[in-house]
């Protein structure tokens, strides 16, 4: 097992990068199956799931767009100390 | 909207044909999670809708519509008719001597016609076996997802009438 300092910055970065995307990809496997579940619901006449499926939703998709900012700033991170190596 | 931009300021053809072997890995994979936040935002946007339809609905209103005469139809028959619309197929099932149960004959499964069979006292549906109670519409067995759309009827003296339809 490698030390996580002695690996190149590049390298650590994209390790990163990969377990913010699995969760990203947790996330949306999530919203997909809870938009599939409210509209069924919807269509099937009940409509007091809708407010809560949208609730969760939003702070699904919250939670995803501050994993990509994190991406992004470790992205830009890595980035910049390649460019001054 | 900033979050939106590429923070480098190369140009993205110069970042995705990028001499370096590594930072190609790195686009990839910054486009990809765009791509998915992206997604994300389109479930939410869609939740949204469901959510403003539900809020601005309105109970639909129904023709009274007369659609059999008492006496028309056998114990154990059954008729078709049109409700609320010409396109929308209903079957009216007479269960007992002063009873009659209307349903949508669209299967919630995949939109088949369903027809009543008297041997099993149910409502089937023939392109993947999906049966239905006669009594409530309930699916007693097969893929169908929900309950057959119920037709309220009423007596009017000698006339069965067609009121409104009732989704479960």
């Amino acid at each position: 097992m490698s030390n996580n300092a002695e690996r190149p910055p590049q390298t650590r970065g994209l390790t990163a990068i990969a377990g913010a995307m699995s969760l990203i990809a947790v996330l949306l496997i999530v919203q997909i199956w809870l938009l599939s579940a409210a509209l069924e619901s919807f269509l099937a006449g009940k409509r007091g799931s809708a407010l809560p499926a949208a609730i969760f939703s939003g702070v699904m998709f919250l939670i995803c767009f501050g994993l990509y900012l994190f991406v992004d700033r470790v992205d830009s991170n890595v980035r910049d100390s390649s460019r001054e190596q | 909207m900033k979050w939106l931009r590429r923070s480098s300021s190369d140009p993205l053809w110069k970042e995705e044909f990028s001499v370096r072997a590594g930072d190609e890995r790195y686009v990839t994979r910054r486009q990809l999670t765009k791509f998915l936040v992206l997604t994300s935002l389109g479930m939410f946007v869609g939740n949204l809708w469901i959510l403003v339809r539900s809020l601005f609905y309105q109970a639909p209103t129904y023709p009274h519509l007369t659609i059999a005469r008492m006496g028309e139809i056998p114990v154990g028959g059954a008729k078709l008719f049109t409700f609320p619309s010409k396109e929308d197929r209903c079957i009216l099932v007479r269960t007992a001597e002063n009873e009659h149960v209307g349903y949508s004959q669209k299967c919630t499964h995949l939109s088949c016609a369903v027809y009543y069979s008297p041997e099993s006292d149910r409502l089937e549906c023939p392109c993947h076996k999906g049966f239905f109670s006669v009594v409530d519409g309930s699916v007693l067995q097969g893929p169908p997802p929900r309950p057959l759309p119920r037709i309220i009827l009423e007596n009017r003296g000698d006339e069965i009438v067609a009121v409104a339809v009732k989704v479960s």
